[in-house]
This record gives structure tokens, C-alpha cells and sequence, in this order.
């Protein structure tokens, strides 16, 4: 039982007394920080182990932490409410932070743009904001383009489904998981154009038991691949898995959960986009206030193909890869309507990954199955 | 015991009489305050066993919530949501209701305020404000208050209805935020329309946490004189305490349960008022942070009164404010502060036990002396 090994009433006393010593002193013990550093701080809206949205920040986090001369603060599950003010405050005035990564998108707007102008100092960076002139110039939104990592994903779900029907459990019917859903079945439907997709909102970003019920509708209406957009997608996988569907991933690698079933995963790449940052931050170069970037930018990657990945799919995987890295590559484009019937793209029209009309996205492409109301 | 002592006699200490009534004060303030360092005791044996410092620790919860004027913005901005939700269970549990659903009105509380808001937006000075604050407790009295009449005219048990009228509420308030009332420049976090810059409640000249703070130390005044100082107050407590008694005595039981109710809700709206003014600058998901449920156990722990909601407040969030300098230092999860105030809570209530135990602090020893 190594846990107990502390309980000796010398060590006890021991720890006890020094601890004592030094908050007697004044200063209390400090994580070993050399004079000079760069303390960057990361917070996340739920735990760092998800095995999605918060996880794929805390990786990049890690990477963050390898840099010489750059101490690493973290703080998980912490609302975006008045709390997350009171945590970069904490940060900025308990561990002199100067660089701050809020990576919840509800951080931005009232919180950040509230401390900003407050703690000129200091560097806010986050994810998913849509930074827009007026806003405080010590701060700056960054995201990535990860509609064309569900394009992707689409196209290995293309390849193995054998009912023709796929699924996706979606958190809200906002622009952001519109955008991915759409991407996902026409991804599909370029192996196959009478695939449809099933979609299933939850309503909330992180709730485990509603996505659990959706994955095993899902499996029941007859989708053999299935995907998805909420914070965590650990149930969702581990349910589609225990139901015999394929997993297609989203925001971290979760093929140790999916095992053979996992086909592939659009995954954030934070660990590039992080240390790049921090290493402009250290060189004292300017940041854009509004950041964006895509596959070829290294803002977004692709979990390794699994063994369920036929030649052909594999084959047409890389090939479309291939063309989205060389850029100027549209999903959505005509002829394409909604499924209720409107005109989305007339013939010849098409709608590149950084067109920023994609980011007020609010309609279901033709052949998915569900309602954004 | 002999004959003589059970002869009355009059004090022969001086001031005798004084500390005899302060016996019983000293009871409510002296057994809280040994289960409290109990707690602590008991905590530190876990941290022992997770091979951490306590002493560390509790200079961390002091450092982080006590120590500087920053420590005390950090932890009385988050004072306000908690007082005004425990007021919201201490009220009506003073006519022996569990009420528990205080979240509901919380959120109801706010989106009221914020529609309200954008309806005002031309009103001038303070009466759009005042308004906003007022439909957010008429909403929440509305919803607590249906709570007890469903109580006493229909027998429904308020503590599951409570609970229960939290999920309805907070669907609603989904509905609305997401479908009627969304803001359609709000794309990736639905949200109701953002309140004019006159509308929002800004921090405290001394001190930089919102005016909520000054509201709710209002709140538990207004409550404690209710209950302890006037005749309404003293009918509530006799209908708390045995419900046929005050019935036979001819007291209007029907309406305290839904006056009382109604008024703890009123409270918990405005904590949703001052969310939304002070904080959010409009109405969203955010608003649903669990305070009405953190408030549950401010209220049992004060013993539902309200001028002991003050303090236990202040501790929680002082507590919570440490919750993340505990996990940057100590490099202990975020569960650490919920499994320190769990342990805390138990033996606070279990301390629940004892009172009366004591002679020390019963009058009769004081009087003898």
C-alpha cells in the first residue's frame, strides 16, 4: 500500500513543520520557478482527461511545458461564469501569468473582454472567439478549420458503412457543429451518394447519459459508423463500440477506447499551434488578434488510419488529404440544397474552408436527417 | 442531588444572569466552530494519506481566500449568488419545508431580468434596473411560491416537486435562450440579446465585487427581522415547528407556506438578476452554475439562519476561491475543495447532535454559580 506511506507520524511532523516554516516566512512554497520565466496559464471548462475537447487543450499544454524557460499553470473544470475571472486573476496576481490560454468558448465574451483592459500586461489567447475590431488588443482569438477533419472522417465512413446510414451525436445546433455534421455526410457522400445521416442533438456540451441514449438510437435506426461533437466523446465511442458500430473520432485520439472499430478522428493539433505561440510571445513577436488555420497549417491533424480502413478507402483518404493541404478546397459547394429544400449553393458556387459564411452556418445539407430546431 | 438543589436560588456570582443568557448564544457559536476544526482535523488526515501537506494546504485556502484585499474580491464576488440561494431554502425551511429547487428560480430569475432588459432599454436612470430586478423575483416567487401551494393545497412533497420544477425551469429557460428570445448575432453561444451598458450593475466603489454582495447582506437583515422580530414570523415558526398547533390556534398556515416560499424564490431570482446584470451582460447556459445547489448547503449548515448565511457564505467562497491555487501548487485535482467541504459538512451536521448536551452552556449551570 504505497498511499500510506506518509502516514509515519516523522514524515507527518516533517512536512508539517517545513510547511509551517515557510508559510511563517512569509513565502509560501512556490512550485520551483526560475527568476525570469514565463508563466502561461491554461484553463479548461471540464477535466483534462476527457479524451476530448479539454484533453486535446491539455496536450497541447503538455508540449507547452517542455519549452525551456516556461513554467505551465492548469486549472480544470471551471465554469464560464464569474469563476473563470476570479481564476485568471488568481493566476495573473498569485503566479504572475502573462500568458493566458481560456480555451472554453463562453470564456470570451463577457469574461475576458471584461479583464482585458484591466491587465493590459498581460496576453489573452482563445479558442473559438471570433475577435473583432474594438475588442481589447491584448487579446486575440485563434480556432482551426476542423469541419474538413469530419470531411475527412466522412470518407473513411463512406467506405464502411455497409447500411448506407451513418450517425452523429451533436451537442447544439449551432454554426460551429452544423458546419461539422454537413462536412461529415458529404464526406460520405463522395463514396457513395445515397448515404444519409442520422444526427442527434443533446442539447448540452457534456452529458453523458442523453449521449449515451442517442448513440444506442443511433445503432438502433441501423448506423453502423458513427461520430460525434460534444465535449467528451469517450460514452459516445464506448457505446457505438459495445453496439457494433465503427467510431469515426473527434478533438483527441480515441482509438485506445475504440480499438480496431475506429476508423479514423478529425484531432485539434494544439500541441503545434501552443509552442508556436509561446515561442512568438517569448521572441517578443506580434500575435494576430484573429487566428485561424486548417490542416495544411498545422492547426488540426488526423488520427492514424485503422485496420478497418479498406485500400480503397485509404486510397481515397489520402488523395482528398492531399488536395485539402494544397488549400482552396470546398465541402460545401453546388449543387447543394438544404434538407428542407433551399438552395444552399447554386451549381458552380462553393464555399472554401476559411469563407467565414461557413462560421454563421445554420441548415442541414440534403441527406442529413434531423432538424436544427 | 439533593433536596437543596432543586430549590431555585437566586445567582450569587456577579453577572451571573448575563452569561446565563449568553450560555445558549455560546452553544450555537462554540459547536459549530469545534466541528469546523474537526473537519479540518479530519481532512488533514486525508491529505496525510494522499501524502500532501495539510499545513500547505490550509496556508493555500488562507492565502487564496483570506490574505489580501485581492484573496477578499475573489472570494465575496462569489458571495452574493450563494446568500441570496441559501435564503431561498432557509425561508421556507422555517415552516419545515425542504425546499431544494432554488436552481430554477435562479435561471428563470435571470432570463427574466434580461428580457426585461432589452424591453427597458430606453427607460431612464435606475427604473429600468429596478425593474429588471423585480420581474426577476416576481418569476421566482412564482415558481418557489407554486411549490408551496402545491405543498399545502394538493399535499405534493416540495422537496421532489423543488427538484423536480429545476429541470422543467432550466429546460425552459433553454427554450428561450435557444428559440424566442435567441439574439441571432449570438452563432456559436446562444444567448439573449446583451444588455445596454446603463443596464448592467457595476462593483462596489471599495472593493471589486458587485453590488449583489450589499444585496444579499439586505436579504439576510430583511429575513432575520421577519422571523425573529416580528408576529408573522413568530406564526411561521410555530406553523415550522408543529403544523396542527398552529392550526388549531387559528393561524393562517396556507398563506405563510406560500409567503414564505414565494419570498425565498423572490431571492433566488434576484441572484439570477444580478448574474445577469452584473456578470453575464445577458442571459446563456452559463448562467446554470449550480449555486442554487451550493446553496442548499449554506442554508443547513447556518441552521436556516439567515444572519449565519452570512458567514458560512463568506467561508464557502472562500474555500472555492482556493480550489485553484490547490490545484496549480499542490497539484491535487479539482475534487480536492468538494471533498475538504464534504468532509467539513458531515461533521457539521453531525455536531447537529450535540446540542444540548453541554451543561456548560445550559443557563440553570450559569445561574447556580
Amino acid at each position: 500500500m504505497t498511499t500510506f506511506r506518509n502516514l509515519d507520524r516523522r514524515s507527518f511532523l516533517g512536512t508539517t513543520a517545513a510547511a509551517l516554516g515557510a508559510a511563517a516566512l512569509g513565502g509560501l512554497a512556490r512550485p520551483a520557478q526560475a527568476a525570469g520565466d514565463l508563466s502561461v496559464g491554461f484553463i479548461y471548462v471540464g477535466p483534462k482527461d476527457d479524451f476530448g475537447y479539454n484533453q486535446a487543450h491539455a496536450e497541447g499544454a503538455a508540449a507547452v511545458k517542455a519549452m525551456a524557460g516556461v513554467t505551465v499553470l492548469e486549472e480544470e473544470n471551471v465554469p464560464e461564469s464569474q469563476d473563470v475571472q476570479n481564476t485568471m486573476e488568481s493566476m495573473i496576481n498569485f503566479d504572475g501569468a502573462t500568458l493566458l490560454f481560456p480555451t472554453s468558448f463562453g470564456y470570451f465574451n463577457p469574461h475576458i473582454l471584461e479583464l482585458a483592459p484591466k491587465y493590459q500586461d498581460v496576453r489573452f489567447e482563445h479558442c473559438g472567439g471570433l475577435w473583432a475590431e474594438g475588442n481589447p488588443t491584448n487579446a486575440g482569438s485563434y480556432f482551426g478549420y476542423i469541419g474538413m477533419g469530419q470531411y475527412l472522417n466522412g470518407i473513411a465512413a463512406g467506405h464502411a458503412t455497409k447500411s448506407k446510414k451513418i450517425g452523429f451525436v451533436a451537442a447544439k445546433p449551432i454554426p460551429q457543429v452544423l458546419n461539422n455534421i454537413n462536412s461529415f455526410l458529404l464526406g460520405a457522400r463522395a463514396v457513395d451518394p445515397e448515404i444519409t445521416c442520422q444526427v442527434i442533438f443533446t442539447g448540452e456540451w457534456s452529458l453523458a447519459v442523453k449521449e449515451a441514449e442517442a448513440t444506442n438510437a443511433l445503432a438502433d435506426q441501423g448506423c453502423d459508423v458513427i461520430t460525434c461533437h460534444v465535449d467528451g466523446p469517450k460514452v459516445v465511442c464506448e457505446t457505438a463500440v459495445s453496439r457494433g458500430a465503427y467510431v469515426c473520432g473527434y478533438h483527441a485520439d480515441q482509438s485506445p477506447l475504440a480499438g480496431d472499430m475506429y476508423l479514423t478522428g478529425a484531432e485539434w493539433n494544439w500541441a503545434g499551434v501552443y509552442t508556436d505561440l509561446v515561442a512568438s510571445f517569448m521572441a517578443g513577436e506580434e500575435i494576430p488578434n484573429f487566428l485561424r488555420g486548417g490542416l495544411a497549417d498545422g492547426f488540426i491533424k488526423m488520427s492514424p488510419l485503422g485496420p478497418a480502413v479498406s485500400d480503397a478507402g485509404r486510397a481515397q483518404f489520402e488523395a482528398v488529404k492531399a488536395e485539402i493541404m494544397a488549400g482552396g478546397f470546398a465541402a460545401i459547394k453546388g449543387p447543394l440544397k438544404d434538407n428542407a429544400g433551399n438552395i444552399i449553393a447554386a451549381d458552380g458556387e462553393a464555399f472554401v474552408e476559411t469563407d467565414v459564411k461557413l462560421e454563421s452556418m445554420d441548415y442541414l445539407v440534403d441527406g442529413v436527417m434531423g432538424s436544427t430546431s | 442531588m439533593s433536596a437543596a438543589d432543586q430549590i431555585p436560588t437566586r445567582a450569587h456570582l456577579p453577572g451571573a444572569r448575563i452569561l446565563a443568557g449568553l450560555a445558549l448564544r455560546a452553544e450555537a457559536v462554540a459547536i459549530p466552530l469545534a466541528a469546523l476544526l474537526a473537519g479540518f482535523a479530519a481532512f488533514s488526515l486525508f491529505l496525510l494519506v494522499m501524502g500532501k501537506s495539510p499545513a500547505e494546504f490550509y496556508g493555500l485556502v488562507w492565502k487564496a481566500g483570506f490574505s489580501s484585499a485581492f484573496s477578499w474580491q475573489n472570494t465575496l464576488s462569489r458571495v452574493a449568488p450563494l446568500v441570496l440561494a441559501a435564503l431561498c431554502v432557509a425561508l421556507p425551511a422555517r415552516l419545515g419545508l425542504v425546499v431544494i429547487g432554488g436552481e430554477g428560480a435562479i435561471v428563470l430569475g435571470g432570463l427574466a431580468a434580461a428580457v426585461t432588459g432589452t424591453a427597458v432599454a430606453g427607460v431612464p436612470g435606475y427604473a429600468g434596473l429596478i425593474l429588471m430586478a423585480l420581474a426577476a423575483m416576481a418569476i421566482g416567487g412564482f415558481w418557489i411560491g407554486a411549490i408551496g401551494a402545491l405543498r399545502i393545497r394538493r399535499g405534493v412533497n416540495e422537496t421532489i416537486s423543488s427538484l423536480l420544477m429545476a429541470y422543467i425551469a432550466i429546460a425552459l429557460f433553454n427554450y428561450f435562450v435557444e428559440g424566442p428570445f435567441r439574439d441571432p448575432a449570438s452563432l456559436n453561444k446562444p444567448s439573449t440579446a446583451p444588455l445596454a451598458e446603463a443596464l448592467r450593475v457595476g462593483d462596489m466603489p471599495w472593493i471589486a465585487a458587485h453590488w449583489g454582495v450589499v444585496a444579499g447582506v439586505l436579504a439576510c437583515l430583511v429575513s432575520w427581522v421577519l422571523i425573529d422580530r416580528t408576529t408573522l414570523g413568530f406564526a411561521a415558526r410555530i406553523a415550522g415547528d408543529n403544523v396542527r398547533a398552529a392550526q388549531v390556534q387559528g393561524l393562517p398556515v396556507a398563506r405563510l407556506v406560500i409567503g414564505f416560499t414565494a419570498l425565498g424564490g423572490a431571492f433566488a431570482g434576484l441572484a439570477g438578476f444580478f448574474e445577469v446584470a452584473a456578470v453575464h451582460g445577458s442571459a446563456n447556459a452559463s448562467l446554470i452554475a449550480g449555486y442554487g445547489y451550493t446553496g442548499i448547503l449554506v442554508a443547513f449548515l447556518a441552521r436556516h439562519n439567515p444572519l449565519a448565511i452570512l458567514p458560512v457564505a463568506v467561508l464557502l467562497g472562500g474555500f472555492e476561491a482556493s480550489s485553484g491555487l490547490i490545484q496549480r501548487r499542490m497539484d491535487l485535482p479539482d475534487a480536492t475543495i468538494l471533498v475538504f467541504e464534504g468532509m467539513v459538512f458531515v461533521i457539521i451536521l453531525l455536531s447537529e447532535a450535540l446540542y444540548g448536551r453541554f451543561r456548560i452552556f445550559t443557563p440553570a449551570f450559569w445561574e447556580r454559580r
